[in-house]
């Protein structure tokens, strides 16, 4: 088998959440009824010209800015010529020679190493609209709501060698989106989108044919294309074949891919400047501006919270999985012990939210009453295992802890006359468990702990039953 | 019968303020007109009489209002420009009976001035032509002499203000389709600065080059006209946010032409143009010299790339603009096509007349992989050598005097089968285009040989419509008046 190289280069197209589309002022809305959100701009009614949202430009910016681009402030819109019924001008308004941004790049980890990824531009584009083809009768129909609406193209350097680097480019991209807030980044909604071109060559060989695949819904789907489109290549170069210039969709279902579209049928765009549009400029203040409000990245927070809390990166990721996580960590971390805040967000608390399918931020818990609970474990008002199990409730109920296990009596039992009882108790009933321990068996102290924890319902202070267990039973 | 729609647009305005007459009068006498005259002229696709009678009646209701320029005076629009709820077709079999939801920003300033829309001039199809006869509808007369064309591509607007259909009309200008039908017809036409006018509403032909702007009887006219539809308009990014110099206050402010230096190019008076039209200018440039200006030789040495440059950039706009019309949403769609590239080739074929399609191809393939450095990467660096010569050009002399078409009115039919022949009918108009400057025509006398109209054009710096207007003004006044067309 020869030592085959995959060369992997992504193209992700992210929809802006901006109020507005971007070259009209129709709500950029997702959901509505068909058409309702349309006017004779994004309609292509003959005489309407387009305009430039300036929330979409910065927007723009503030991903370029984020992935390291250098930003064109004069950059130029280009008409991108080609017929489809979901395109009400006939060409979509997108950058060619002078985009928004240029020469960008991003560090991602991937299985515990750095890889440095180049990004050759982003610009600005308006989407199409849909086209919806009814079932039972021959007849298709088009719903311009989202024509119009603002993406950034995202294009990166061939630097991917494996699935895996492609799809950890993409969260790293993903998570930046996000953490702007000018994505939603809803892969199903089609709001981050992604086309791969994959090819594959004999290291020290010249670069392979590529082909690009399309319909990758999800980070998996990322990855499983990747995968089989490498696989597929190596077995039509080993045997004697060559891989075809193509355009080859992705089917999740069955796992395969299939040619959509080759080379000859390529579109030839006839690009040109727009001339309805003057080119986009931006001033030296906007562009510090906008440099200034520029949120601290996920990248730089997970190194500043690893430091924080001593814990590995891979345990920390879930910190900085959204900038509301992120922020809630760094809120919380402020008033109690960050490692504790981390433990609780990581283990309880994530678990939680995935049991309910939100986010933090769609929830009653605030960063205060996660500082709360780790406090009043602290101050041994609660133990740790209580602290855990009431988490869902907190998230629930959005009540403070301290008063919640006040009223629900989970306040820990560290009065030793009442614990002292309990404890001779437990030493009464199993004579024989006492008998094998004080024969040297000191790893039955867990069994008793475990004894008198049940029978304090998990109230008892667990330093204060060591030390009695420790003293009644030497 | 009333016989006021002869009147200038001033001087109607004056009767109306002075309550010598009502707006309905006004509308009516212009309905009455166009009646008489239609038959014939052919100038009008869509006549809209109930509406602007009820709204003439309106206004009569409420009273003269002094704050509106245009209060109840009847004007017509080129249909290329979007008028809600009343049919804009661009002259085209594709947009047939198509009724816009939504006006075009000079419509809606026109509109709001109080002026009242009569109907839609007719034009070549989406302006591609220079004698209005590629209209997809009819084919319009010249009010001179009906067995010639009236120029185009905005012939239905010249020759509907000629024949007094209305006071004035407004047209679109891409390669001199305001200025050469103004100047075949006898009637006054201006080119504002690329951005001084928006084109919001304006269906596009060539989008660097369009630009809006009014036909009417007299300079006068045309300042007060151009002083309502101009200004900044934010759903156009192409238009100029500078405040618009007060025209009227302009044109009072002059007397003569003391100081004004007249920059003529000798690429613009050389071979091809007629004797009689030649003469025609020379006369009214000797009038300049006595009203005080001075002649200045000056050369604009890449006049003879314009015809090319201009049709490469026009085109290749062209055909990326006529893009939408695809039988999708509006317009023609050809019925029960096979598939959707069916419903594309054959809706477009259908619908688009044979010069358009002639225009989309051509466009098309300068645009086209391995074509676009050689057709349109150069001609855009071309047009910067022709704007370059503008301005060095305008550094010696205040305007620039040119004829607006090298022969006067001919017959209609006699150029149609060479379309090359006809592209260099334009030859004196569309430079202009390219350079985004203001551009006046205006009538200059009669040819010794025809006896039709000829028409000179004053070309100036950008953004100075008021000097071309108030230096056009007083060259109106000096030179003998030609009268109306008898009908």
């Amino acid at each position: 088998m020869a030592d085959y190289e995959a060369v992997i280069g992504l193209e992700v197209h992210v929809q802006l959440a901006t109020a507005s589309k971007l070259f009209c002022s129709c709500p950029n809305h997702f959901g509505s009824a068909p058409n309702s959100n349309v006017c004779e701009v994004c309609a292509g009614m003959p005489g309407a010209l387009p305009r430039v949202n300036a929330q979409a430009v910065h927007y723009a910016t503030l991903v370029g800015l984020a992935t390291h681009c250098e930003i064109n402030q004069n950059s130029v819109f280009a008409r991108k010529n080609y017929f489809y019924p979901d395109l009400p001008s006939g060409y979509q308004i997108s950058q060619l020679d002078l985009p928004l941004c240029e020469h960008g790049y991003l560090d991602v980890m991937v299985e515990g190493q750095s890889r440095h990824i180049g990004i050759t531009r982003i610009h600005m584009e308006n989407d199409a609209g849909k086209n919806i083809h009814a079932q039972h009768e021959n007849v298709s129909y088009v719903d311009l709501n989202r024509a119009g609406t603002p993406l950034v193209e995202i294009v990166s350097e061939p630097d991917m060698r494996s699935g895996a680097e492609a799809v950890a480019y993409l969260k790293a991209l993903h998570s930046i989106v996000t953490y702007l807030g000018v994505s939603d980044g809803n892969m199903e909604e089609g709001n981050f989108r992604c086309d791969a071109n994959v090819s594959i060559h004999k290291k020290g060989e010249a670069l392979g044919t590529r082909a690009e695949l399309k319909n990758l819904n999800s980070f998996r789907n990322v990855q499983r294309a990747i995968e089989i489109e490498i696989e597929r290549q190596k077995d039509i170069l080993e045997d004697g074949g060559q891989v075809v210039q193509e355009t080859r969709l992705y089917d999740a279902v069955k796992n395969t891919t299939a040619s959509m579209r080759g080379k000859e049928e390529a579109h030839d765009y006839r690009y040109f400047p727009d001339p309805d549009l003057l080119p986009v400029g931006i001033s030296d203040e906007q562009m510090a501006a906008w440099r200034a409000e520029l949120p601290e990245l996920p990248a730089s927070r997970l190194a500043r919270f690893t430091a924080m809390t001593g814990l590995p990166e891979a345990d920390a990721e879930v910190l900085v999985s959204s900038r509301a996580m992120a922020d809630f960590f760094e809120e919380a971390a402020s008033h109690a012990e960050a490692r504790k805040v981390a433990n609780i967000m990581i283990g309880a608390l994530q678990r939680a939210l995935n049991a309910r399918g939100c986010t933090v931020a769609d929830t009653q818990f605030s960063p205060a009453a996660l500082a709360e609970l780790v406090n009043i474990v602290e101050n041994g008002l609660i133990s740790a295992t209580i602290a855990n199990d009431i988490v869902p409730d907190l998230l629930e109920s959005g009540a403070m802890p301290e008063a919640y296990v006040k009223e629900k009596g989970l306040v820990q039992i560290s009065d030793t006359g009442e614990l002292e009882g309990i404890v001779d108790g437990i030493i009464a009933a199993n004579p024989a468990e006492v008998e094998a321990f004080r024969g040297g068996k000191t790893k039955l102290m867990g069994f008793f702990v475990g004894q008198v924890m049940r029978a304090t319902k998990g109230k008892g202070n667990p330093a204060a039953i060591n030390s009695l267990l420790a003293q009644k039973l030497q | 019968m009333n016989t006021v729609y002869t009147e200038t647009l001033i001087s109607l305005r004056d009767k109306l303020a002075a309550h010598e007459i009502t707006a309905t009068q006004a509308v009516q006498a212009c309905l009455d007109r166009i009646a008489a005259t239609e038959p014939a002229l052919h100038a009008l696709l869509a006549i809209d009489a109930d509406n602007a009678l009820a709204q003439a009646r309106a206004l009569d209701a409420q009273g003269y209002d002094a704050s509106k320029a245009l209060w109840g005076v009847p004007v017509t629009i080129k249909d290329a420009l979007s008028t809600q709820g009343l049919a804009t077709t661009a002259g085209s079999a594709m947009l047939a009976g198509f009724v816009p939801v939504y006006d075009a920003f000079v419509v809606q300033k026109l509109k709001e001035a109080g002026a009242i829309i009569l109907g839609k001039n007719n034009m070549d199809e989406f302006a591609m032509g220079s004698t209005t006869e590629k209209s997809a509808f009819q084919v319009t007369g010249n009010p001179w002499d009906m067995s010639r064309v009236p120029g185009g591509s905005s012939g239905g607007s010249a020759a509907s203000v000629a024949a007094c259909q209305c006071f004035a009309s407004l047209g679109s200008d891409t390669g001199g389709s305001i200025r050469q039908p103004a100047s075949l017809c006898g009637c006054v036409g201006l080119k504002p600065t690329y951005g001084r006018v928006s084109r919001y509403g304006l269906i596009a032909y060539g989008s660097s080059l369009d630009q809006v702007g009014p036909l009417t009887r007299t300079v006068a006219d045309c300042a007060l006209v151009l002083q309502t539809i101009a200004g900044y308009d934010e759903r156009d990014s192409t238009s100029d946010p500078r405040p618009v110099d007060d025209y009227m206050a302009a044109l009072g402010a002059r007397r003569d032409l003391t100081g004004i230096k007249l920059g003529v190019p000798q690429e613009f008076f050389g071979e091809g143009l007629s004797a009689e039209v030649r003469h025609a200018c020379e006369a009214a440039l000797k009038k300049a010299q006595e009203l005080g200006a001075s002649l200045v030789p000056i050369s604009m040495p890449h006049t003879n790339a314009a015809i090319a440059t201009y049709y490469i950039i026009a085109m290749a706009e062209a055909s990326s603009n006529l893009a939408r019309f695809d039988g999708v949403r509006y317009g023609h769609r050809s019925p029960a096509p096979e598939q959707l590239q069916d419903l594309y080739v054959k809706s477009r074929s259908e619908g688009f007349g044979e010069e358009v399609q002639r225009r989309i191809m051509l466009g098309t393939y300068v645009l086209s992989s391995g074509y676009y450095d050689a057709y349109y990467r150069k001609a855009a660096q071309v047009r910067r050598l022709i704007r370059n010569d503008y301005e060095q050009a305008l550094q010696h002399c205040d305007i620039i005097c040119a004829p607006a078409s090298p022969v006067t009115a001919w017959k209609a039919g006699s150029h149609s089968q060479n379309p090359l022949e006809m592209y260099l009918m334009d030859v004196y108009t569309l430079s202009l285009n390219l350079a985004g400057l203001p551009g006046l025509s205006l009538p200059v006398g009669k040819g010794e040989e025809s006896g039709l109209p000829v028409g000179m054009q004053l070309f100036g710096r950008a953004f100075d419509e008021a000097t071309l207007l108030a230096v056009g003004h007083v060259l109106e006044q000096a030179l003998p008046s030609f009268g109306l067309p008898a009908l």
